[in-house]
């Protein structure tokens, strides 16, 4: 069945490249035509102006901070959520005690905390954001009160309203939003593990912790990186605008003093507040850039030797 | 599991069907590519509509059978008013259909209008999703709304529209030069606002200089009162208070410097010695905890409910706290407080100017339309009406006779009659919006009224702010 072979797969192809190309790939070299222009984005005239979108966006001070934020939650974000993910993971499927017969189990009541943790997945990010928007309220939020109900009244930080604090506010809502989604992402790995490699680890004496690293981790690695690439773009992406721009300070989130901007917002405000759609297109390349930069970096470091088994 | 990579010679692997259906892709791009070069210049679609005859009921030549769009802001002050005024055109015009489109997301439902050449004939271009009104004029996007303003007035045909409305609401929808792009519907009195009842238990009365207002303060924290809040999350509706203080202390010039965007304008003394009254709330703990954190809402709430005295607002705040107000609250508006008698200006000195802007876009279909629906809104019968439902006043100059007036309603209005000619103006928050909110407000003032940086540290951060946006060739510049 090897003739006409190619003809038929792309027989196959045409239509789906088309589309990918007209709505993904068209976009994208549409964006990057737009920001060598004075387009403002409320009227259709527009003019070229060369390489003046980026050599401004060099010296926009406020383009560095996001694009610092926006690199910092693509290191820090994949980090703690895959890390807790994995953790919650394992002691899910294989952390528990042994118990009448079964080499391995999860912790008791692993079933029901795998409920819970999947939870958030099911509420869309903009009411995560409302309801964590509510809960660092600094006068009547959950997080002062129970603070204060403990007898730690002095301590009253106020969260969102600090630019210390609130950008770790806000990854920390959004590690709380997905980590569900990988720990059942994981859960599937897991379950593929056969299990005898893990009775054979038992009958050596391997603890939970050697089961893990020996194990666990280097049978899982494709879907971890996997799994790393996708939460390092939401991360720069569309989940971190929206917790950002929801609750956040500001007109349109982003502070106080610029201490939680991030690139999709930046390009968001200077596309819809500010008229310079040009410009934001500008800091849309860059994103892309980093975005792309961000996979390589992570699919080089992960490359490893594939096991089969 | 499966593999990723072919074996040798056995069929194709998942790898290269992917490499090579990426290479048929990589081709078919620039080929598409230039067809669609064009693709945001809109064709047509701007076909106007064939002009009517003028006459005196008709003074600007309205086609009376075409069809009008008119987009609302759908915010603080509702829709009702608008479809009533629809009714008046319809009963006017009856062969004439008003699309009518209320929404919050303006810019989201016009942007893409604008950018097609096919945006609606009238817009109420207001809320969180405002779109840039520089912007608009600079790409000559708006219609010049002089022919309405020399329109016959529909009370009075021997009045032109532009002589019955308040002073300074022409002057507001101009950039630069004569043509008129805004037509600012309501009208907005600013300042502090309070519970009169609140204060008259306190046993004080409205402080006139910072000493009796530091006074004030004092004895609301001692009953565990907070002295003031404000929307902490959006600190740039601190300037209510703010600049026409500074105005009252500098005078205008000092006010119009800083709308210039002129060198050194925030350095003058009266803004520091404004800035420093304020942080002098902060540091004496006159600001009610946790201000920072809270929005325009919470801020309202946690004030509605008695936590703290004052908060800087405008007029809108009395719909908008409705739900939240207790019934004797006894709402009031008060011109902000001075420094002392040295003050520039007398005690009374306010802010107030036009809100609610309606534009006219220059490639309405019915632009004629657009403008008579707008002359119809500033009747009398119009602007009584919506003056009574949404307690706002409007530009219609008067308007008010008749009508029952709410608390803060006629406070405002005292607060105006005042004022007299002490009326100022600062127009940052129209002409430079990204600075005025994002910039002075959030990291300028917010930071200085969370206690994070001294009046100091603020003055120069601001100046340094409005001196970027001085330089900066992206947005348009203006002077007063």
């Amino acid at each position: 069945m090897q003739h006409g072979k190619y003809r038929f797969i792309v027989g196959f192809l045409a239509v789906p490249l088309a589309l990918y190309t007209l709505f993904v790939i068209w976009p994208f070299i549409q964006s990057i035509y737009y920001s060598f222009t004075d387009w403002t984005g409320l009227s259709p005239e527009f003019g070229m102006v060369g390489f003046d979108n980026y050599s401004r966006m060099l010296d926009d001070e406020i383009f560095w901070k996001s694009l610092q934020h926006s690199l910092t939650f693509a290191v820090v974000l994949p980090l703690v959520t895959v890390g807790l993910a994995l953790f919650f993971a394992f002691m899910l499927n294989v952390g528990g005690r042994r118990r009448r017969g079964a080499a391995i189990a999860g912790v008791r009541g692993s079933s029901f905390y795998k409920i819970v943790y999947f939870f958030p997945q099911v509420l869309s990010i903009a009411i995560v954001a409302l309801l964590f928007q509510f809960a660092y309220n600094p006068n009547s939020g959950a997080i002062n009160s129970v603070l204060k109900g403990v007898g730690l009244g002095s301590i009253q930080p106020d969260w969102l309203g600090d630019p210390d604090l609130a950008l770790i506010c806000v990854m920390v809502v959004l590690v709380w939003s997905t980590v569900g989604f990988f720990v059942v992402l994981f859960s599937a790995g897991m379950a593929s593990i056969p299990r005898d490699f893990y009775e054979a680890a038992l009958l050596d004496g391997a603890n939970r912790f050697t089961t893990f690293f020996k194990i666990t981790l280097p049978l899982l690695w494709d879907t971890v990186q996997s799994g790393w690439i996708y939460m390092g773009i939401l991360a720069l992406g569309a989940e971190s605008f929206a917790v950002v721009q929801i609750m956040t300070v500001g007109p349109n989130g982003g502070g106080p003093d610029f201490s939680t901007i991030v690139l999709p917002l930046y390009v968001y405000q200077k596309a819809f507040r500010d008229g310079q759609a040009a410009y934001a297109t500008t800091i849309g390349v860059a994103l892309l850039i980093v975005t792309l930069a961000f996979a390589a970096v992570v699919m080089k470091l992960g490359r490893r030797e594939r096991l089969e088994f | 599991m499966g593999s990723t990579s072919a074996h040798n010679g056995e069929g194709l692997g998942r790898r290269d069907l992917i490499k090579r259906s990426a290479a048929v892709g990589l081709i078919s791009v620039p080929t598409m590519g230039f067809l669609s070069a064009c693709a945001s210049s809109g064709d047509g679609g701007n076909e106007k509509v064939e002009k009517g005859t003028k006459s005196e009921k008709n003074p600007l030549g309205v086609n009376e059978s075409a069809g009008l769009e008119f987009v609302l802001f759908d915010g603080g002050f509702g829709q009702q008013y608008a479809k009533d005024a629809i009714k008046v055109y319809e009963t006017n015009y009856p062969k004439a259909k008003v699309k009518f489109t209320p929404t919050q997301k303006i810019t989201t439902t016009l942007q893409p209008r604008f950018n097609g050449g096919t945006p609606p004939d009238l817009i109420d271009n207001s809320g969180a999703e405002q779109m840039d009104m520089g912007v608009l004029v600079g790409q000559k996007q708006l219609a010049d709304l002089t022919p309405l303003l020399d329109a016959p007035s529909i009370d009075d045909p021997s009045k032109k529209v532009r002589d019955t409305l308040r002073p300074g609401i022409v002057e507001m929808g101009q950039f630069d030069g004569d043509p008129v792009w805004i037509m600012y519907y309501a009208y907005t009195v600013y300042g502090v606002w309070y519970s009169q009842k609140l204060l008259d238990s306190l046993d004080a009365k409205y402080p006139e200089t910072w000493d009796e207002m530091l006074a004030v303060c004092e004895k609301a924290k001692k009953k565990g009162i907070a002295g003031w809040t404000y929307a902490g999350k959006y600190p740039y509706y601190v300037p209510f208070s703010l600049y026409p203080m500074i105005g009252k202390v500098g005078g205008r010039e000092v006010l119009d410097a800083i709308d210039n965007l002129e060198p050194k304008a925030w350095e003058h003394p009266a803004v520091k010695a404004c800035f420093e009254a304020y942080y002098e709330l902060v540091k004496k703990g006159y600001i009610l905890k946790g201000t920072p954190g809270l929005d325009h809402i919470q801020s309202q709430t946690a004030w509605t409910e008695g936590k703290a005295l004052f908060i800087p607002n405008g007029s809108w705040v009395e719909n908008e706290a409705a739900k939240t107000m207790p019934a004797d609250f006894n709402l009031a508006v008060s011109a902000p407080t001075g420094i002392d008698s040295s003050d520039k200006m007398p005690f009374g000195t306010i802010w107030a100017s036009g809100g609610e802007p309606f534009i006219v876009p220059a490639k309405a279909k019915n632009l004629e339309g657009g403008l008579e629906q707008l002359r119809i809104m500033l009747s009398e019968d119009s602007s009584k009406n919506f003056t009574k439902s949404v307690k706002s006043l409007t530009a219609f100059n008067g308007g008010t006779d008749g009508i029952d007036l709410t608390p803060g309603l006629k406070s405002g209005v005292a607060a105006l009659e005042k004022a007299g000619q002490n009326v100022v103006n600062p127009r940052l928050q129209d002409w430079y919006v990204a600075l005025q909110k994002e910039k002075i407000g959030v990291a300028g003032l917010g930071e200085m009224m969370a206690g994070r940086a001294t009046p100091a540290e603020t003055i120069k951060k601001i100046q340094k702010f409005a001196d970027e946006a001085a330089k900066d060739s992206s947005i348009k510049h203006y002077k007063h």
